[in-house]
């Protein structure tokens, strides 16, 4: 697996193994904020950042780890990491995009328990990718989120004005909406071999 | 505060099970829920796997509630749970490598599971230790019915077996789609509908009643 093209690994990180779609890592935020496309759009952002530096850190720090003999730490050492990304993105969103930091709101913190993040982080060290894999395989999971929530946000505007069954609404109807979305994305594999 | 400490230990316990039930009702820890439940045994096993780390998380937050620090109380809460994750992690690893395999990264995914972190902050911060416990406890074991709940479903339809046991004899047709991951999306959608439709019905009955009554 090490010796994926960088290319391919952004592709299978972003359509063919879609983090959200796929794989199952960040429902969470996929099913609560992608009610509006604008906070979506945001949101995706935020997490792209957030995944591009900790994955960077965790590949660093891996390499500590191994240096070492500790890598019974990884898990510990990687969500502190995380968490301090999030709260270095808060305050500098807090600084120079007051309007953004109020618009995400809770959602910000709440990137610290997305588990996109922190199975970027496991998933390439399980398959021992070098640091521009790494780098590449980040961007390209980023992508793939962004892609996977902004589709979810402009499909749940539209649902907006159309007259939907009372017991179908909220989370019914965006789990079945995934579902097909996922069913689509399904058509990717075998892309690239 | 003072609303919690008068509910009996029993209610507490019981909350979980149905009415604050983490996944049909709050949609909390959503994840595992789709990801592993293509079969009963992974659903089993990753409900007893998060079930054992948030009784030990809740009581570990609840004996050191008044040490914590309010600033840095979240971060503290991570490292407890990361802790109790690591543990299972190798005790998985040592109990049964299939398992392992099967479940893969989303044991040590339980540190990113909201509803823990979620019973941390809104119960066991708040609660003394025995209450934390049962609340985590209830928490639990709804959490495991519910991923029972999509397991079962999945594994019967997507591949005619139950615990591995084959239902329907050779001639069953599988709707592998189910054991894919869209099965995982449209089980819970169907799942959620069908609360949403009986909870919409017994609420029109009750509105029925009280009308007759009225008009009585």
């Amino acid at each position: 697996m090490a010796d994926d093209s960088l290319w391919l690994i952004f592709l299978n990180a972003c359509i063919i193994n879609n983090f959200v779609l796929t794989t199952f890592l960040g429902i969470c935020p996929f099913l609560g904020v992608s009610g509006k496309y604008e906070t979506a759009t945001r949101m995706s952002l935020a997490v792209m950042f957030v995944m591009l530096v900790s994955s960077i850190c965790a590949y660093f720090i891996n390499q500590v780890l191994v240096t070492f003999n500790v890598e019974y730490l990884r898990l510990i050492c990687y969500i502190a990491v995380i968490a301090s990304t999030v709260q270095l993105v808060e305050m500098f969103m807090k600084k120079f995009s007051p309007a953004l930091f109020r618009a995400l709101g809770i959602f910000l913190p709440l990137i610290t328990t997305n588990c996109a993040i922190l199975g970027l982080a496991l998933f390439q060290t399980f398959r021992e990718y070098s640091f521009f894999q790494s780098v590449v395989f980040a961007l390209g999971a980023g992508a793939g989120f962004g892609l996977a929530l902004v589709i979810m946000a402009g499909l749940r505007e539209q649902l907006e004005l159309h007259d939907v069954p009372s017991v179908a609404r909220g989370a019914a109807l965006t789990l079945m909406l995934a579902g097909i979305l996922s069913l689509a994305f399904m058509g990717f594999a075998g892309i690239g071999g | 505060m003072s609303n919690t400490e008068v509910t009996p230990p029993m209610d507490v316990f019981i909350k979980g099970l149905w009415r604050e039930n983490p996944v049909f009702r709050m949609l909390l820890g959503m994840c595992p829920v789709l990801a592993v439940t293509n079969s009963v045994m992974n659903a089993l096993a990753m409900g007893a796997a998060t079930l054992f780390v948030l009784t030990m998380s809740s009581t570990l937050v609840a004996l050191l509630k008044d040490f914590i620090p309010k600033q840095v109380r979240i971060a503290t809460y991570i490292i407890i749970i990361a802790t109790f994750v690591t543990v299972v992690d190798y005790v998985i690893q040592a109990i049964s490598l299939d398992l392992y395999m099967a479940l893969g990264a989303f044991i040590q995914l339980i540190v990113v599971n909201c509803m823990i972190l979620g019973r941390a902050e809104a119960f066991a911060s708040k609660n003394s230790v025995p209450r934390a416990i049962l609340d985590a406890l209830g928490m639990g074991l709804g959490f495991t019915i519910a991923l029972l709940c999509l397991g079962a479903v999945r594994e019967v339809l997507g591949n005619g077996s139950f615990l591995g046991f084959d239902l329907f004899g050779p001639s069953f047709e599988p709707w592998s789609v189910m054991i894919l991951p869209p099965g995982g999306f449209f089980v819970l959608g169907f799942w959620l509908l069908l609360f949403a439709y009986v909870k919409e019905r017994s609420d029109a009955r009750k509105k029925g009643q009280e009308e007759m009554s009225h008009g009585g």
